[in-house]
Protein backbone atom coordinates (compact mmCIF):
# COMPACT_ATOMS: atom_id res chain seq x y z
CA UNK A 1 0.00 0.00 0.00
CA UNK A 2 1.45 3.23 -0.68
CA UNK A 3 1.07 5.90 1.96
CA UNK A 4 -1.85 7.46 3.12
CA UNK A 5 -3.26 9.95 5.65
CA UNK A 6 -5.99 8.81 7.71
CA UNK A 7 -8.83 10.97 9.25
CA UNK A 8 -11.61 10.47 11.00
CA UNK A 9 -14.90 12.17 10.54
CA UNK A 10 -16.38 12.94 13.88
CA UNK A 11 -20.35 13.99 11.56
CA UNK A 12 -21.12 14.00 8.12
CA UNK A 13 -20.42 17.98 8.09
CA UNK A 14 -16.66 16.94 9.61
CA UNK A 15 -16.69 14.11 6.73
CA UNK A 16 -17.38 16.90 3.89
CA UNK A 17 -14.49 19.08 5.27
CA UNK A 18 -11.89 16.70 5.49
CA UNK A 19 -12.80 14.76 1.83
CA UNK A 20 -11.20 18.57 0.61
CA UNK A 21 -7.40 17.21 1.55
CA UNK A 22 -5.67 16.47 -1.56
CA UNK A 23 -7.10 13.22 -3.31
CA UNK A 24 -9.04 11.84 -0.69
CA UNK A 25 -11.68 9.43 -0.32
CA UNK A 26 -14.75 8.61 1.94
CA UNK A 27 -13.82 4.91 3.91
CA UNK A 28 -16.89 2.70 5.19
CA UNK A 29 -16.01 -0.19 5.59
CA UNK A 30 -12.85 -0.76 3.78
CA UNK A 31 -13.94 -4.56 3.07
CA UNK A 32 -13.26 -3.27 -1.18
CA UNK A 33 -10.94 -0.13 -0.87
CA UNK A 34 -8.46 -1.65 1.72
CA UNK A 35 -7.58 -4.58 -0.31
CA UNK A 36 -7.61 -2.57 -3.89
CA UNK A 37 -5.06 -0.13 -2.00
CA UNK A 38 -3.16 -3.10 -0.84
CA UNK A 39 -3.00 -4.10 -4.80
CA UNK A 40 -2.12 -0.63 -5.75
CA UNK A 41 -5.56 -0.32 -7.84
CA UNK A 42 -6.55 2.52 -5.86
CA UNK A 43 -3.90 5.14 -4.34
CA UNK A 44 -5.79 8.00 -2.40
CA UNK A 45 -3.45 10.56 -0.98
CA UNK A 46 -5.98 10.64 2.30
CA UNK A 47 -8.41 8.53 3.96
CA UNK A 48 -11.89 9.64 5.88
CA UNK A 49 -13.18 7.26 7.94
CA UNK A 50 -16.86 7.80 8.19
CA UNK A 51 -17.53 4.48 10.85
CA UNK A 52 -17.22 6.68 13.68
CA UNK A 53 -20.14 8.65 12.92
CA UNK A 54 -23.17 7.81 15.17
CA UNK A 55 -25.75 9.20 12.52
CA UNK A 56 -24.81 6.99 9.69
CA UNK A 57 -25.88 3.51 11.49
CA UNK A 58 -28.93 1.69 12.17
CA UNK A 59 -31.84 0.86 10.59
CA UNK A 60 -35.46 2.56 11.33
CA UNK A 61 -38.89 0.53 10.06
CA UNK A 62 -42.14 2.57 10.40
CA UNK A 63 -45.06 0.68 8.66
CA UNK A 64 -43.71 -0.53 5.06
CA UNK A 65 -40.92 2.90 4.87
CA UNK A 66 -37.44 1.28 6.04
CA UNK A 67 -34.57 3.44 5.80
CA UNK A 68 -31.15 2.14 7.04
CA UNK A 69 -28.16 4.23 7.79
CA UNK A 70 -25.49 4.39 5.03
CA UNK A 71 -22.92 3.05 8.17
CA UNK A 72 -25.06 -0.58 8.84
CA UNK A 73 -23.03 -3.21 8.33
CA UNK A 74 -23.93 -6.56 6.26
CA UNK A 75 -24.01 -8.47 9.58
CA UNK A 76 -26.69 -5.96 11.43
CA UNK A 77 -29.24 -5.25 8.22
CA UNK A 78 -29.08 -9.01 8.37
CA UNK A 79 -30.28 -9.85 11.66
CA UNK A 80 -32.27 -6.84 12.17
CA UNK A 81 -35.84 -8.44 13.20
CA UNK A 82 -38.17 -5.43 12.12
CA UNK A 83 -36.35 -5.36 8.51
CA UNK A 84 -37.08 -9.26 8.38
CA UNK A 85 -40.72 -9.20 9.13
CA UNK A 86 -40.99 -6.25 6.05
CA UNK A 87 -38.51 -7.42 3.76
CA UNK A 88 -37.10 -10.71 4.23
CA UNK A 89 -35.27 -10.51 0.79
CA UNK A 90 -32.79 -7.75 1.77
CA UNK A 91 -32.05 -9.67 5.14
CA UNK A 92 -31.15 -12.35 3.32
CA UNK A 93 -29.30 -11.21 0.59
CA UNK A 94 -27.50 -9.52 3.12
CA UNK A 95 -26.70 -12.33 4.81
CA UNK A 96 -24.95 -13.91 1.82
CA UNK A 97 -22.67 -11.17 1.10
CA UNK A 98 -18.88 -12.02 1.13
CA UNK A 99 -18.39 -14.47 4.59
CA UNK A 100 -18.95 -13.44 8.28
CA UNK A 101 -15.64 -11.26 9.02
CA UNK A 102 -16.75 -9.67 5.96
CA UNK A 103 -20.18 -9.02 7.00
CA UNK A 104 -19.23 -7.34 10.35
CA UNK A 105 -16.88 -4.58 8.63
CA UNK A 106 -18.56 -3.83 4.85
CA UNK A 107 -21.94 -1.68 4.76
CA UNK A 108 -24.57 -0.96 2.93
CA UNK A 109 -24.05 2.61 1.98
CA UNK A 110 -20.09 1.21 1.05
CA UNK A 111 -21.19 -1.09 -1.52
CA UNK A 112 -23.96 1.02 -3.20
CA UNK A 113 -21.14 4.40 -3.36
CA UNK A 114 -18.86 1.50 -4.71
CA UNK A 115 -21.06 0.05 -7.18
CA UNK A 116 -19.28 -2.97 -8.09
CA UNK A 117 -21.04 -4.73 -11.80
CA UNK A 118 -20.89 -7.74 -9.34
CA UNK A 119 -22.38 -6.33 -6.04
CA UNK A 120 -25.19 -7.66 -4.48
CA UNK A 121 -26.90 -4.50 -2.84
CA UNK A 122 -27.44 -2.34 -6.25
CA UNK A 123 -30.10 -5.57 -7.54
CA UNK A 124 -31.58 -4.70 -4.32
CA UNK A 125 -32.21 -1.01 -4.98
CA UNK A 126 -33.00 -0.86 -8.43
CA UNK A 127 -35.77 -3.39 -8.30
CA UNK A 128 -36.90 -1.78 -4.59
CA UNK A 129 -36.86 1.37 -6.50
CA UNK A 130 -35.18 2.62 -3.50
CA UNK A 131 -34.12 6.55 -3.23
CA UNK A 132 -30.19 6.92 -2.03
CA UNK A 133 -29.76 9.72 0.66
CA UNK A 134 -26.72 12.12 0.52
CA UNK A 135 -25.42 14.86 2.48
CA UNK A 136 -27.31 16.60 -0.57
CA UNK A 137 -30.17 15.45 -2.02
CA UNK A 138 -32.13 12.53 -2.49
CA UNK A 139 -31.56 10.32 -5.39
CA UNK A 140 -33.77 7.30 -7.09
CA UNK A 141 -31.52 4.10 -7.51
CA UNK A 142 -32.79 4.19 -11.16
CA UNK A 143 -30.81 7.69 -11.66
CA UNK A 144 -27.99 6.51 -9.26
CA UNK A 145 -26.38 3.73 -10.76
CA UNK A 146 -24.27 5.16 -14.03
CA UNK A 147 -21.78 2.41 -14.51
CA UNK A 148 -19.24 -0.22 -13.69
CA UNK A 149 -18.25 1.74 -10.42
CA UNK A 150 -19.84 5.20 -11.60
CA UNK A 151 -22.60 6.14 -9.96
CA UNK A 152 -24.29 10.03 -10.00
CA UNK A 153 -22.57 10.86 -6.36
CA UNK A 154 -20.17 13.98 -6.80
CA UNK A 155 -17.01 14.11 -5.79
CA UNK A 156 -17.02 15.07 -1.84
CA UNK A 157 -20.88 13.66 -1.60
CA UNK A 158 -21.86 11.17 1.38
CA UNK A 159 -24.53 8.39 1.02
CA UNK A 160 -26.14 8.98 4.65
CA UNK A 161 -28.77 6.39 4.03
CA UNK A 162 -31.19 4.37 2.43
CA UNK A 163 -34.85 4.17 1.90
CA UNK A 164 -37.59 2.51 0.30
CA UNK A 165 -40.72 1.75 0.75
CA UNK A 166 -41.17 -2.38 1.07
CA UNK A 167 -43.32 -3.94 -1.63
CA UNK A 168 -45.85 -6.68 -1.20
CA UNK A 169 -43.05 -9.20 -2.71
CA UNK A 170 -39.16 -9.47 -2.99
CA UNK A 171 -37.03 -12.03 -3.75
CA UNK A 172 -33.13 -12.26 -4.93
CA UNK A 173 -31.21 -15.23 -6.09
CA UNK A 174 -27.51 -15.34 -7.13
CA UNK A 175 -25.26 -17.31 -8.61
CA UNK A 176 -21.97 -16.92 -6.66
CA UNK A 177 -18.47 -16.89 -8.15
CA UNK A 178 -16.88 -20.32 -6.54
CA UNK A 179 -14.05 -18.24 -5.49
CA UNK A 180 -14.89 -14.70 -4.58
CA UNK A 181 -18.47 -15.24 -3.81
CA UNK A 182 -19.50 -12.33 -5.64
CA UNK A 183 -22.42 -13.01 -8.09
CA UNK A 184 -21.99 -14.21 -11.65
CA UNK A 185 -25.38 -13.19 -12.20
CA UNK A 186 -27.79 -11.88 -8.97
CA UNK A 187 -31.35 -11.01 -9.77
CA UNK A 188 -33.35 -9.51 -7.37
CA UNK A 189 -37.30 -9.35 -8.50
CA UNK A 190 -40.27 -7.58 -6.43
CA UNK A 191 -43.82 -6.91 -7.05
CA UNK A 192 -45.70 -3.58 -5.45
CA UNK A 193 -48.13 -1.10 -6.01
CA UNK A 194 -46.49 0.21 -9.12
CA UNK A 195 -46.11 -3.22 -10.59
CA UNK A 196 -42.67 -6.08 -11.39
CA UNK A 197 -38.98 -4.77 -11.25
CA UNK A 198 -36.17 -7.43 -12.03
CA UNK A 199 -32.72 -6.28 -11.69
CA UNK A 200 -29.29 -8.06 -12.66
CA UNK A 201 -25.81 -7.37 -11.14
CA UNK A 202 -22.78 -9.84 -11.83
CA UNK A 203 -24.27 -10.02 -15.34
CA UNK A 204 -24.16 -6.81 -17.43
CA UNK A 205 -21.56 -5.04 -18.85
CA UNK A 206 -22.48 -1.75 -17.73
CA UNK A 207 -23.41 -2.83 -14.74
CA UNK A 208 -26.52 -3.62 -12.59
CA UNK A 209 -29.47 -3.04 -15.52
CA UNK A 210 -33.46 -3.89 -15.41
CA UNK A 211 -34.65 -6.63 -17.33
CA UNK A 212 -37.33 -5.48 -19.39
CA UNK A 213 -37.87 -9.40 -20.62
CA UNK A 214 -38.44 -10.86 -16.91
CA UNK A 215 -40.49 -7.64 -15.87
CA UNK A 216 -42.74 -8.46 -18.89
CA UNK A 217 -43.37 -12.60 -18.46
CA UNK A 218 -43.60 -11.71 -14.57
CA UNK A 219 -46.04 -8.77 -15.20
CA UNK A 220 -48.47 -11.34 -16.65
CA UNK A 221 -47.90 -13.99 -14.11
CA UNK A 222 -45.80 -13.65 -10.60
CA UNK A 223 -44.80 -17.34 -11.00
CA UNK A 224 -41.65 -18.92 -12.08
CA UNK A 225 -43.84 -21.23 -14.88
CA UNK A 226 -44.54 -17.81 -16.09
CA UNK A 227 -40.75 -17.18 -17.25
CA UNK A 228 -40.40 -20.84 -18.97
CA UNK A 229 -39.45 -20.19 -22.85
CA UNK A 230 -38.50 -16.63 -21.61
CA UNK A 231 -34.83 -15.74 -23.32
CA UNK A 232 -32.82 -12.53 -22.11
CA UNK A 233 -30.32 -11.10 -25.21
CA UNK A 234 -26.93 -12.10 -24.65
CA UNK A 235 -26.04 -8.70 -25.97
CA UNK A 236 -24.16 -5.93 -23.77
CA UNK A 237 -23.65 -9.07 -21.44
CA UNK A 238 -19.89 -9.21 -19.88
CA UNK A 239 -17.85 -11.74 -21.04
CA UNK A 240 -14.86 -13.04 -18.58
CA UNK A 241 -12.84 -16.02 -17.34
CA UNK A 242 -15.82 -17.63 -15.74
CA UNK A 243 -18.61 -17.14 -17.96
CA UNK A 244 -19.74 -16.09 -21.73
CA UNK A 245 -22.79 -13.61 -22.43
CA UNK A 246 -25.01 -16.73 -23.66
CA UNK A 247 -23.94 -18.59 -20.33
CA UNK A 248 -24.89 -15.28 -18.34
CA UNK A 249 -28.10 -14.88 -20.23
CA UNK A 250 -29.38 -18.01 -19.46
CA UNK A 251 -28.37 -17.48 -15.57
CA UNK A 252 -30.73 -14.14 -15.75
CA UNK A 253 -33.40 -16.87 -16.11
CA UNK A 254 -32.44 -19.60 -13.51
CA UNK A 255 -31.52 -16.56 -11.17
CA UNK A 256 -35.40 -14.90 -12.12
CA UNK A 257 -37.27 -18.11 -11.66
CA UNK A 258 -35.56 -18.65 -8.43
CA UNK A 259 -35.72 -15.13 -7.14
CA UNK A 260 -39.82 -15.44 -7.85
CA UNK A 261 -39.67 -19.02 -5.85
CA UNK A 262 -38.32 -17.51 -2.65
CA UNK A 263 -40.53 -14.26 -2.79
CA UNK A 264 -43.47 -16.72 -3.53
CA UNK A 265 -42.31 -18.61 -0.60
CA UNK B 1 1.56 8.89 11.33
CA UNK B 2 -1.37 8.45 13.89
CA UNK B 3 -1.10 7.71 17.64
CA UNK B 4 -2.96 4.69 18.35
CA UNK B 5 -4.80 3.10 21.24
CA UNK B 6 -6.18 -0.16 21.98
CA UNK B 7 -6.67 -2.67 24.25
CA UNK B 8 -5.20 -6.00 22.84
CA UNK B 9 -6.23 -8.95 25.20
CA UNK B 10 -7.10 -7.21 28.63
CA UNK B 11 -3.98 -4.49 27.96
CA UNK B 12 -4.00 -1.10 27.03
CA UNK B 13 -1.17 -0.94 24.07
CA UNK B 14 -0.70 2.47 22.38
CA UNK B 15 2.02 3.32 19.73
CA UNK B 16 2.65 5.76 16.87
CA UNK B 17 2.11 3.81 13.62
CA UNK B 18 2.33 5.22 9.75
CA UNK B 19 -1.47 5.35 9.04
CA UNK B 20 -1.07 2.56 5.94
CA UNK B 21 -0.14 0.19 8.80
CA UNK B 22 -2.42 -2.62 8.95
CA UNK B 23 -4.21 -4.24 12.47
CA UNK B 24 -2.49 -7.44 11.26
CA UNK B 25 0.96 -5.59 11.17
CA UNK B 26 1.03 -3.61 14.29
CA UNK B 27 -0.62 -6.71 16.10
CA UNK B 28 2.44 -8.87 15.25
CA UNK B 29 5.36 -6.42 14.69
CA UNK B 30 4.66 -3.74 17.08
CA UNK B 31 3.11 -5.85 19.72
CA UNK B 32 4.64 -9.00 18.72
CA UNK B 33 1.84 -11.12 19.33
CA UNK B 34 2.69 -13.35 15.70
CA UNK B 35 0.14 -15.96 16.55
CA UNK B 36 -2.70 -13.72 14.10
CA UNK B 37 -1.15 -14.92 10.58
CA UNK B 38 -1.17 -13.55 6.95
CA UNK B 39 -1.81 -16.02 4.73
CA UNK B 40 -3.47 -14.62 1.36
CA UNK B 41 -3.06 -11.08 1.90
CA UNK B 42 -6.35 -10.72 -0.29
CA UNK B 43 -8.86 -10.52 2.36
CA UNK B 44 -10.02 -14.28 1.38
CA UNK B 45 -8.13 -16.95 3.28
CA UNK B 46 -9.16 -15.92 7.16
CA UNK B 47 -6.00 -16.65 8.84
CA UNK B 48 -5.84 -13.14 10.27
CA UNK B 49 -8.93 -12.80 11.95
CA UNK B 50 -8.93 -11.45 15.05
CA UNK B 51 -12.41 -9.99 17.36
CA UNK B 52 -12.91 -6.38 17.18
CA UNK B 53 -15.38 -5.37 20.02
CA UNK B 54 -16.66 -8.76 19.87
CA UNK B 55 -16.82 -9.59 16.30
CA UNK B 56 -14.57 -11.74 13.99
CA UNK B 57 -12.79 -9.33 11.42
CA UNK B 58 -10.12 -9.76 8.79
CA UNK B 59 -6.99 -7.64 10.38
CA UNK B 60 -5.15 -7.74 7.04
CA UNK B 61 -8.24 -5.63 5.87
CA UNK B 62 -8.20 -3.29 8.62
CA UNK B 63 -5.60 -0.23 9.08
CA UNK B 64 -4.41 -0.08 12.86
CA UNK B 65 -5.78 3.32 13.41
CA UNK B 66 -8.88 1.95 12.00
CA UNK B 67 -9.16 -0.15 15.01
CA UNK B 68 -7.83 2.80 17.51
CA UNK B 69 -9.95 2.81 20.67
CA UNK B 70 -11.55 -0.70 19.88
CA UNK B 71 -10.78 -4.06 21.97
CA UNK B 72 -8.76 -6.40 20.62
CA UNK B 73 -8.97 -10.23 21.08
CA UNK B 74 -6.35 -12.07 19.35
CA UNK B 75 -5.47 -16.08 19.62
CA UNK B 76 -2.81 -15.54 22.11
CA UNK B 77 -5.80 -13.63 24.21
CA UNK B 78 -7.86 -16.79 24.47
CA UNK B 79 -6.66 -19.45 26.50
CA UNK B 80 -7.05 -18.72 30.46
CA UNK B 81 -3.63 -18.87 31.74
CA UNK B 82 -2.59 -22.84 31.11
CA UNK B 83 -6.05 -24.00 30.52
CA UNK B 84 -6.78 -23.86 26.52
CA UNK B 85 -10.12 -22.48 25.72
CA UNK B 86 -13.01 -25.14 25.66
CA UNK B 87 -12.73 -24.02 21.31
CA UNK B 88 -8.24 -24.40 21.03
CA UNK B 89 -9.36 -27.51 23.85
CA UNK B 90 -11.20 -29.34 20.90
CA UNK B 91 -9.16 -28.74 18.00
CA UNK B 92 -6.25 -30.30 19.93
CA UNK B 93 -9.05 -33.28 20.80
CA UNK B 94 -10.18 -33.61 17.18
CA UNK B 95 -7.61 -33.08 15.13
CA UNK B 96 -8.88 -29.92 14.07
CA UNK B 97 -5.07 -28.79 12.94
CA UNK B 98 -2.31 -30.06 10.29
CA UNK B 99 0.16 -27.62 9.27
CA UNK B 100 -1.27 -25.53 11.88
CA UNK B 101 -1.27 -22.30 9.78
CA UNK B 102 -5.00 -21.60 8.95
CA UNK B 103 -5.53 -22.33 12.82
CA UNK B 104 -5.66 -19.53 14.72
CA UNK B 105 -8.24 -17.91 12.19
CA UNK B 106 -10.12 -20.89 12.31
CA UNK B 107 -10.22 -20.78 16.41
CA UNK B 108 -11.15 -17.17 15.99
CA UNK B 109 -13.71 -17.43 13.75
CA UNK B 110 -15.33 -20.65 15.50
CA UNK B 111 -15.08 -18.70 18.83
CA UNK B 112 -17.46 -15.92 17.38
CA UNK B 113 -19.78 -18.50 15.52
CA UNK B 114 -20.70 -20.44 18.30
CA UNK B 115 -20.90 -17.22 20.25
CA UNK B 116 -23.39 -16.17 17.78
CA UNK B 117 -25.76 -19.54 17.74
CA UNK B 118 -26.05 -19.79 21.21
CA UNK B 119 -28.77 -22.55 20.21
CA UNK B 120 -26.46 -24.86 18.42
CA UNK B 121 -24.51 -25.67 15.45
CA UNK B 122 -24.94 -28.37 12.91
CA UNK B 123 -22.53 -29.77 10.35
CA UNK B 124 -23.90 -27.19 7.36
CA UNK B 125 -24.12 -24.39 8.86
CA UNK B 126 -21.04 -24.52 10.14
CA UNK B 127 -19.28 -25.06 6.98
CA UNK B 128 -21.23 -22.08 5.75
CA UNK B 129 -19.87 -20.15 8.46
CA UNK B 130 -16.03 -20.94 7.46
CA UNK B 131 -16.88 -19.14 4.34
CA UNK B 132 -14.35 -16.91 5.08
CA UNK B 133 -11.49 -19.46 6.39
CA UNK B 134 -9.29 -21.48 3.92
CA UNK B 135 -7.54 -24.85 4.99
CA UNK B 136 -5.00 -25.20 2.39
CA UNK B 137 -4.45 -28.47 3.97
CA UNK B 138 -8.26 -29.05 3.52
CA UNK B 139 -8.69 -30.71 6.77
CA UNK B 140 -12.37 -29.25 6.70
CA UNK B 141 -13.83 -32.49 7.93
CA UNK B 142 -11.80 -32.48 11.71
CA UNK B 143 -12.60 -28.84 11.77
CA UNK B 144 -16.06 -28.64 11.54
CA UNK B 145 -15.73 -32.01 14.02
CA UNK B 146 -13.95 -29.60 16.63
CA UNK B 147 -16.32 -26.88 16.43
CA UNK B 148 -19.40 -28.81 17.00
CA UNK B 149 -17.68 -30.50 19.91
CA UNK B 150 -16.73 -27.28 21.30
CA UNK B 151 -19.90 -25.49 20.98
CA UNK B 152 -21.73 -28.68 22.68
CA UNK B 153 -19.30 -28.32 25.52
CA UNK B 154 -20.07 -24.39 25.90
CA UNK B 155 -23.35 -24.87 25.75
CA UNK B 156 -23.30 -27.72 28.07
CA UNK B 157 -21.04 -25.64 30.49
CA UNK B 158 -23.39 -21.71 30.03
CA UNK B 159 -26.51 -24.26 30.93
CA UNK B 160 -25.12 -25.95 33.95
CA UNK B 161 -24.17 -22.08 34.99
CA UNK B 162 -26.99 -21.09 34.81
CA UNK B 163 -28.46 -23.66 36.81
CA UNK B 164 -25.91 -22.96 39.87
CA UNK B 165 -27.16 -19.30 39.14
CA UNK B 166 -30.91 -20.39 39.67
Amino acid sequence: MYSVNYHRATSVADAVKKIKTGDAKYLSGGMTLIPAMKTRLAAPSDLVDLNHIADLKGIKVSGKTVTIGAATTHFDVAKDEKLKKVCPALSALASHIGDPAVRHRGTIGGSVANNDPAADYPSALLALGATVVTNKRQIAADKFFKGLFETALKDDEVVTAITFTAPAKAGYAKFPNPASRYAMTGVFVTKGKEGVRAAVTGAGDDGVFRSREIEAALAKKFEASALEGVSVPSKNLMADMHASPEYRANLVVVMAKRAVMAANA
Amino acid sequence: MSEVSLVVNGRKVSGAVEDRTLLVHFLREHLGLTGTHVGCDTSQCGACVVHVDGKAMKSCTMLAAQASGSTITTIEGLANGADLHPVQAAFKEHHGLQCGFCTPGMIMTATDMIRRHPEGLDDATVRAELEGNICRCTGYHNIVKAILAASKTMSKASRSKAKKAA
